[in-house]
């Protein structure tokens, strides 16, 4: 189910004058870079993409691929020695690049929120469920402290969390994994965002809590219309939550499309190798498991051209050359220069 | 909680009694006073009678056994070189240590944190190396040779503290301080100063370890996530969090600022019970001697106690797994 | 996620100990000086212009003297005499020899039976470990001066007896620390190994285990020999730890302190710098011998 106007390809390069855009978050040939001593990595390398109210969108790929450094991009959480080297986020149709550090606070946590993988770290562990919530929202709006913890008990409810009066007064160890994880959750809904980026949320938490989480996430973006950005390295996580998915191997993206399109045709080998090493009920007992040969590079040693070419089964000489995006008229992009045609 | 408070007590108690035993024997058996306080021209009967009364003559158990019958009776013997009570030559002496010592610490912590803090979050900045450099000379540096630094420069060259002795004191609640008058802090703030220095580096360097392991925490990406003040991540989510190691050691280093004084004290010649065991040491005052380590080390019990006390208060989760368990 | 390149030139852990250590200027510079100092300490008698205890070769004439003067003898005091006559840079070189010895002797024994118990301790568990642990944190509750300070009023003055005094403060530290490697190596898989081949207790403690152990300990060393020196100088100025006889910095600190309240600055003074000098060299190079030997920073 993917409206194909929010699958833009990336050598578009119009987007309306209106101030307010349609599009909750569109980015542009965002890159982002770190200088270390050993050489600059390009951790986001011209990446693009954009989300629609209500839409949730898959950012697939291995660790070091990129995708959480997209989010911190986002956010503007990049700390030295990283840093946005060029592109436009633009939010609503205003460019967060533009926006001063104080601006950019403004934004954080109130209409750009974030969720990440581990939830007892992310809460503070010496601080009270109350404190850490209203203060969420004492930084954006002159609340009473009353109202803040009303708003509070309410987003604890609407997550599901039982006997919120109760755990509002509560420590975070008192907390089960997957129940941090929900109140991290209501934290990032309080101020009602236009996105929210999650950081692999469920990666640390029983399969059963998982697919709990991943419900409610899909039913509240739903009713309050919020974009979302769901990262994880899990494909089988987004064919049942995304609406449609962008992969990434070292800083790029290599493919995009609609859930359906990228799973069930997926036109880059490295697509095509992540779906085959899923083990599947469908193969016969005792065959060996698929494997995507060699290693993810080093982003300090990427090989010239195609990223993927020393791991590719279908690499040749042209693809020392980088190759472009290629979008199709379903806009289904892949990035590549030998695209696997049909099978799935 | 009641238990872990009355096994800790029990424990205390047996460390204090082990204690005063190695400390009674230690001193007593080596050494003769006698040969000290009495004069070269007394003849074999004077010591006699003098070893006889100052009870010098019985077996060292039976000494022991007297010197125990004394402290459940609040007293640890009297003075050789002074001859009032031990024990309350040692109380005379207290306030002004424990004023010393505390004033000490007020700065060791006062400054400490805020220059720990500063170090921890600009570490590469010039005013976070030269605060670390700062606090490696104070860590190093022993204690007598920048008393004597800062006599020379603030008292002998400068001439704008005194040197030494302690300012003229008035009664608050009964225990003579000598902070509320101008002329009493002039004399306080070199002593204090001096002994201030070595935990001062200390809690500066634990500060910033402190610190620049906090900020590594994904609780302060989250934070910043939420869009809150550099401030208030700062000031609340990193504080907190250090804050309890740090008080921990605040706590037990409280004691051995106690301990140093002595040095401090000798040198400034602030009358405390520094200088009055050092004085002891020189004339062989067994009780006095006795009776100031026996002080001395109830006090660090106690204060062990009460930092483990305050410990579990502090940090949440041990507090409530041990009211579950 | 950031992975450097391997490196590929194959070093030994000694060359790559040295080459970290030489990329701090600072630590350099401390260890230059360190050597200075203890080429001092060393060749005292031969480079000081008098011996300043050999009392034949003192006069009382020359007491107090400024730097720069001329002494009875003809020759120049730069840093000045002291109230005995003596010349203070030779008194210097002398005590410094003192301040040393006892520092770095006091430092190898203490280490040296750290070590054997903490090890044993390891070894032994159960409660043999558990009680050996108990002294140990006691023993550490309590500040180093006062233990020294009870020692030292019960044995005396002396030379000896302040190195016991200094061994007795500082045995403990090794042996919790060592104790606490000793556990953490014991889990690890090299030891298994050993242990399934059958070796020899000892060989597994002194070829495997030690090596191991080794580079916090060189760290701790280091640092303790610089807290011992400033240790003795308290003591030694509290009247308490070497006697007049055989000065060490500290004792000349102490002769001189009644002399500056009337200008006499020097006589204190001067051999304080030299202590601070020792004892911020060493510093500068432990503090970078822990920051190179330091395995999480390893990169």
């Amino acid at each position: 189910m993917c409206s194909t106007r929010a699958c833009k390809s990336s050598d578009s390069s119009t987007v309306t004058d209106a101030t307010i855009s349609p599009i909750t978050l569109e980015v542009r040939n965002l890159s982002t870079h770190f200088f270390t001593r050993e050489g600059v990595a390009k951790a986001v390398n011209d990446v693009s993409f954009s989300v629609a109210p209500g839409e949730i969108m898959g950012l697939v790929g291995e660790s070091g691929s990129g995708k959480s450094m997209t989010g911190y991009s986002i956010m503007g959480l990049i700390d030295a020695p990283g840093k946005i080297v060029g592109g436009n986020i633009f939010l609503k149709g205003r460019d967060l690049r533009g926006f001063d550090a104080e601006q950019m606070r403004d934004v954080r946590g109130n209409r750009i929120a974030m969720i990440f993988q581990d939830p007892m770290m992310t809460l503070n562990p010496v601080l009270r469920i109350d404190t850490q919530m209203i203060e969420a929202i004492q930084a954006h709006e002159p609340v009473s402290r009353e109202k803040a913890l009303a708003r509070a008990r309410e987003a604890l409810v609407q997550v599901g969390i039982p006997s919120p009066d109760e755990r509002l007064f509560a420590y975070p160890h008192q907390f089960s994994g997957g129940m941090r994880q929900r109140v991290a959750i209501a934290t990032a809904l309080l101020m009602k965002p236009d996105l929210i980026i999650a950081d692999e949320p469920t990666t640390a938490l029983d399969v059963t809590i998982q697919g709990q989480i991943l419900y409610e996430m899909q039913k509240l973006c739903r009713v309050s219309n919020t974009a979302l950005i769901w990262i994880t390295h899990d494909l089988s996580v987004i064919a049942g939550l995304a609406d449609h998915v962008c992969v990434m191997y070292a800083g790029r993206i290599v493919e995009r499309g609609s859930v359906a399109q990228v799973l069930d045709q997926p036109r880059h080998p490295y697509t095509r190798g992540l779906i085959d090493s899923v083990p599947s009920h469908s193969g016969t007992r005792g065959t060996t498991l698929k494997q995507i040969p060699g290693m993810t590079p080093s982003l300090l040693a990427l090989p010239s051209g195609c990223a993927f070419r020393e791991r590719c089964h279908w690499a040749d000489n042209t693809c020392r050359d980088d190759p472009a995006e290629r979008t199709d008229m379903a806009a289904h992009g892949v990035r590549c220069c030998h695209p696997l045609e049909g099978q799935a | 909680m009641l238990v872990y408070i009355i096994r800790r007590v029990f424990q205390s108690a047996l460390v204090l009694f082990l204690m005063s035993l190695l400390v009674f024997v230690g001193v007593f058996a080596i050494g003769n006073p006698i040969d000290i306080l009495i004069s070269a021209q007394a003849d074999q009967k004077d010591i006699e009678a003098a070893t006889a009364a100052l009870g010098l003559d019985k077996p060292l158990w039976s000494q022991y056994w007297v010197f125990l019958k004394g402290v459940a009776a609040g007293d640890l013997g009297r003075s050789f070189a002074f001859n009032i009570p031990a024990i309350q030559l040692i109380f005379e002496r207290m306030p002004a240590t424990f004023e010393l010592a505390l004033v000490a610490m007020v700065m060791a912590v006062g400054l400490g944190i805020p220059l720990g803090l500063l170090a921890g979050l600009k570490p590469n900045s010039w005013v976070g190396k030269l605060i670390m450099t700062g606090s490696i000379l104070g860590f190093s540096l022993p204690t007598f040779w920048v008393g004597l630094l800062l006599i020379m420069v603030f008292a002998v060259q400068l001439g704008w503290l005194p040197s030494n002795g302690r300012g003229p004191t008035t009664n608050l609640f009964g225990i003579p301080v000598s902070f509320l008058s101008v002329e009493g802090l002039q004399h306080l703030l070199l002593p204090a100063l001096n002994l201030a220095l070595y935990k001062l580096s200390l809690i500066i360097r634990l500060t910033r370890a402190g610190t620049q392991e906090a900020l590594l925490q994904d609780y302060v990406k989250f934070a910043r996530a939420k869009g809150l003040s550099s401030a208030r991540v700062v000031g609340v989510h990193v504080l907190k969090n250090i804050m309890i190691p740090i008080v921990t050691v605040i706590g037990l280093e409280f004691g051995s600022v106690i301990a140093f004084a002595i040095v401090t004290e000798s040198i400034f010649a602030w009358p405390g019970m520094g200088k009055l065991i050092i004085d002891a040491i020189a004339v062989l005052d067994r009780p006095v001697i006795v009776a100031y380590l026996l002080v001395i080390v109830t006090i660090f019990i106690v204060i062990n106690l009460v930092v483990d006390l305050v410990y579990s208060l502090l940090d949440p989760r041990v507090r409530l797994s041990e009211s579950k368990g | 996620m950031m992975n450097a390149p391997a490196s590929l030139a194959v070093e030994s852990p000694w060359q790559r100990l040295r080459r970290d250590f030489m990329e701090s200027r600072l630590a350099m510079f401390g260890l230059i000086l360190l050597g200075l100092v203890v080429f001092v300490a060393i060749c005292a008698p031969l480079i000081s212009m008098q011996n300043p205890y050999d009392l034949k070769q003192v006069s009382i004439e020359d007491s107090r003297m400024a730097p720069g003067s001329t002494m009875s003898t003809g020759k120049t005091a730069l840093l000045g005499t002291d109230e005995q006559g003596r010349d203070l840079l030779s008194a210097i070189f002398y005590g410094l020899r003192i301040s040393l010895m006892v520092g770095v002797t006091s430092t190898f024994f203490a280490m040296l039976i750290g070590l054997s118990i903490g090890l044993f301790a390891a070894y032994a568990g159960g409660r043999t470990d558990s009680a050996i642990m108990r002294l140990v944190d006691i023993q550490l509750s309590f500040p180093a001066i006062l233990i020294a300070l009870i020692l030292l009023a019960v044995l005396g003055q002396g030379i000896d007896k302040t190195i016991v005094a200094l061994i007795t403060v500082q045995w403990a530290y090794y042996a919790r620390t060592v104790r606490g490697a000793a556990l953490a190596e014991r889990q690890k898989e090299y030891m298994e190994a050993a242990r399934v081949l059958a070796l020899p207790t000892a060989r597994v403690i002194f070829r495997h285990l030690l090596p191991n152990c080794l580079p916090p300990l060189i760290v701790i060393a280091t640092v303790q020999v610089a807290h011992a020196i400033a240790l003795e100088a308290t003591l030694s100025y509290l009247g308490i730890g070497v006697p007049v006889t055989e000065p060490s910095l500290g004792m000349l600190i102490r002769n001189g302190f009644e002399y500056m309240l009337s200008g006499k600055y020097w006589i204190s003074f001067y051999p304080g710098i030299a202590l601070l000098i020792t004892i911020v060299a060493i510093n500068l190079v432990a503090d970078q011998l822990r920051d190179v030997l330091n395995p999480r920073l390893q990169k």
